[in-house]
């Protein structure tokens, strides 16, 4: 029996769903990977007979998270990552659905590119990976690439992310043309004229530590424009990671309006501030893009978390090789590898002090990012996809890198002890990750294979 | 107190009493200066490194022969190129020096924070001789070396910093150093030269140079780099000169015994005039001076400060050691 056939029942843990309100002790019951049924005492259900039992007393199970961009490097940056570390690193942190960013060598701006970066996400055979395709051929910003042909082919997200897409006609034909197949086009917002030479937030801390800094106009700016184009044109523009407190005035500002706008905000622009560039003594793993900001901008993305200007949480995850990251900061590569430790992150510094409850931020990775790209899934509901994650709230464990699954060990969270996590990955009714230990998939590139190539 | 610091990276984190140690030292390392022959044993047997990726005389000098003073072996590293644009790693250039034997580094870098990471790297200690336009702590050291000197003093002093105080690793140094002491420290330039945040600090920022020249005690002119107009943060250098330059009539508006200082080089008729340069005022001359001094000072407290307990041996600095150890 193939086992994406096999029955599951998840007993006695309380189940967290929030798009339909749940929040109690029930069991849930997958056959044929989809969820079967939620509810309270399920053993005796005829489905249930010949399932194999996970007890979850005292866990909380929830839908499958669903990360709305990572970096998955494959092709032409296997020394980074592939699709099947990637993968590995996904389920490690609890994630069933991730949408990787098509900035690869070549980038992945053809229906072809596309197809082939699911057949190998398939081979790999561990959690959904739905590729975005490049607004712009080959991202470079000025004409639009066939957004129709990539979306058949099963592109769900379309950006030049790495590079903003820079010249406002283009996106304004982008935000009009993607209306025709009801995508969403994604815009790194930044401008590169303010943000030129900067390695980290312009404000009082690059000032003292010398470092050229990148205003949050340079955000902020490029999403009021975007905003705007969204009104004129009827488009849908999904802001990715929010780090400015501007920007989520003008994302704000344009719900208000009813203009179709999403945004996400990555963890570690919740978590940290710029004053970690200077308590590290420059650790290059504090170096990201968009940069971590002051502490007044990390409280106004938890408010727009909070009254839902900001939809989603995505990890950005950016993975890196120590020979990216072993250098000068001005030097190092931007980026950091957030798979393996967002939810574990978010749980001890925002969920365990009180900061946002654990609903909120439960939704922010299920429904909320399903929601933004219209796929059906992030919740329970009999016959959906059996996508789901069971985390141990109290499972205390120390970030150690060299024990990633990802092939990016840049992480600013080296050596800090975090209360909380994921323990069980269930991915189309199959588990891909318990206590801690991802099933092998069979394949991987071989580190380095194309890099010298 | 007892010197307990691996590396000198900034004078931000330094405490105001190691401040003081170093500057006590240096006052024994000028007496060696003014003898006849300008050599101790000291730090015989020890070699000292200095990797600069940027183009330096006068610091790179002062460490050389401060380090010959005091008989270490120097081995001077001077690359126009980035470590990229050569072909090695910044960490593997310095490991490989390190290997061979060399005791110490003194790293002059044009990127802020690579200092910092070489120190991360290296078991030899780490001296910063300017990162970036984060910190230059040796010149900071001299700065306030020859204020005190002086002055007398540290506390009270008023410290006007006049020009591109934003891009000014000297300046930060300065700044860290002077408020440790509490001395009331100003600077003046164009907005576009001034740093952020840094009024949070307790520095009085003027945007009219005429504002924070007066009354000043000590006047530390900046170096104007000229490629910052052609960023665009000011129109022209006439415009520059004109408005903040430092000459005879600005001068004036300080104490009647102001001290006029400048790191070095000096641009001539833009940011200070000749008259002044050379003037009464000026104590620039002898800023580089005790430059060498100061970096004797920290050599010897980086390498040489514990083998000089070792019975036996000589110790080259009593009076400098002596009143440090009284004072703590």
């Amino acid at each position: 029996m193939p086992d994406n056939a096999a029955r599951l029942l998840i007993r006695g843990g309380t189940v967290l769903d929030p798009a339909q309100g749940l929040n109690d002790r029930r069991d849930v019951l997958v056959a044929d990977g989809k969820v079967a049924a939620v509810e309270a005492g399920l053993d005796g259900h005829p489905d249930a007979r010949d399932a194999r039992v996970i007890d979850a007393t005292g866990r909380v199970v929830v839908p499958g998270f669903i990360d709305l961009h990572v970096h998955l490097r494959e092709p032409g940056f296997e020394h980074k990552e592939d699709i099947a570390s990637g993968s590995r690193a996904a389920a490690a942190g609890g994630f069933t659905t991730v949408v990787c960013m098509p900035n690869t060598q070549p980038v992945l701006d053809t229906r072809v590119a596309i197809e082939e970066v699911r057949r190998r996400a398939r081979h790999v055979g561990l959690v959904n990976v739905l590729p975005a395709g490049t607004v712009t051929k080959g991202s470079r910003g000025e004409e639009l690439a066939e957004l129709g042909d990539m979306r058949e082919g099963g592109a769900v997200l379309f950006t030049d992310d790495g590079v903003p897409v820079r010249n406002a006609e283009v996106m304004r034909c982008a935000l009009e043309y993607g209306r025709s197949f009801g995508v969403p086009i994604g815009q790194h917002a930044e401008d590169p004229d303010l943000s030129a030479g900067g390695v980290m937030h312009l404000g009082a801390v690059s000032s003292r530590l010398g470092l050229r800094g990148i205003p949050s106009a340079s955000e902020a700016s490029v999403v009021a424009r975007d905003a705007l184009l969204a009104g004129l044109t009827g488009g849908h523009l999904h802001v990715l990671h929010v780090s400015a407190a501007e920007t989520v005035e003008f994302v704000r500002w344009a719900k208000a309006r009813g203009i179709r706008v999403t945004a996400e905000v990555a963890p570690h622009h919740l978590i940290l501030t710029d004053e970690a560039v200077r308590d590290s003594g420059y650790d290059t793993n504090t170096k990201v893009n968009p940069p971590l900001r002051s502490e007044a901008d990390r409280r106004a993305l938890l408010d727009g978390l909070r009254d839902g200007t900001i939809d989603a949480i995505a990890t950005d995850h950016a993975p890196h090789h120590v020979d990216d990251k072993d250098v000068e900061y001005d030097l190092a590569a931007f980026g950091i590898s957030g798979l393996e430790t967002a939810v574990a992150a978010l749980l001890t510094y925002l969920v365990g002090p009180g900061t946002l409850p654990l609903s909120l931020v439960v939704e922010k990775l299920t429904a909320g990012p399903a929601r933004v790209l219209g796929l059906d899934k992030g919740s329970l509901r009999p016959g959906a996809d059996a996508d789901l994650t069971v985390l141990d709230l109290e499972r205390e464990w120390v970030v150690n890198p060299e024990r990633f699954y990802s092939k990016g060990r840049n992480t600013p969270l080296a050596g800090r002890r975090l209360v909380g996590g994921p323990v069980l990955t269930v991915v189309g009714g199959r588990v891909v990750m318990e206590e801690g230990r991802v099933r092998s998939s069979g394949v991987s590139t071989p580190e380095g294979l194309y890099r010298y190539a | 107190m007892a010197w307990k610091r691996k590396d000198v990276l900034g004078l931000e984190e330094f405490g105001r009493d190691e401040v003081e140690l170093v500057l006590d030292t240096a006052d024994s390392m000028h007496e060696i200066l003014r003898r006849p022959i300008k050599k101790v044993p000291t730090l015989r047997g020890k070699t000292v490194v200095t990797l600069f990726y940027e183009p330096s005389t006068r610091t790179r000098t002062s460490f050389e022969l401060a380090a010959k003073y005091m008989s270490a072996d120097t081995v001077s590293i001077a690359t126009a190129t980035s470590s990229v644009q050569k072909g090695e790693t910044l960490r593997d250039t310095a490991r490989n020096l390190e290997v061979m034997g060399a005791d110490c580094f003194v790293v002059r870098h044009g990127m802020s924070g690579a200092p910092h990471f070489l120190a991360r790297v290296l078991e030899a200690p780490v001296i910063n001789a300017g990162d970036g336009m984060h910190e230059h702590p040796t010149q900071g050291l001299l700065d306030l070396y020859t204020m005190r000197r002086r002055k007398g003093r540290l506390e009270g002093l008023r410290v006007a910093i006049i020009g591109d105080v934003a891009h000014s690793r000297v300046a930060r140094s300065d700044i860290w150093g002077l408020l440790k002491f509490g001395a009331e420290v100003r600077v003046a330039g164009p907005t576009t030269l001034l740093p952020l945040g840094f009024e949070e600090l307790g520095v009085k920022v003027f945007h009219r140079v005429e504002d924070a020249l007066e009354g000043a005690d000590v006047v530390n002119v900046l170096r104007l780099q000229l490629e910052r107009q052609k960023r665009g943060l000011f129109p022209t250098v006439r415009e520059y000169a004109k408005f903040w330059g430092i000459g005879r009539e600005r001068l004036a508006l300080a104490q009647p015994d102001v001290l006029l200082m400048h790191p070095g080089p000096m641009n001539r008729g833009v940011e200070i005039t000749t008259e002044v340069a050379d003037g009464l005022h000026s104590a620039i001359l002898e800023q580089v001076t005790n430059g060498v001094a100061v970096r004797m000072a920290l050599l010897y407290l980086l390498l040489g400060a514990a083998e000089a307990e070792r019975p036996g041996e000589p110790r080259p600095v009593e009076a400098g050691a002596a009143r440090a150890g009284g004072e703590d």
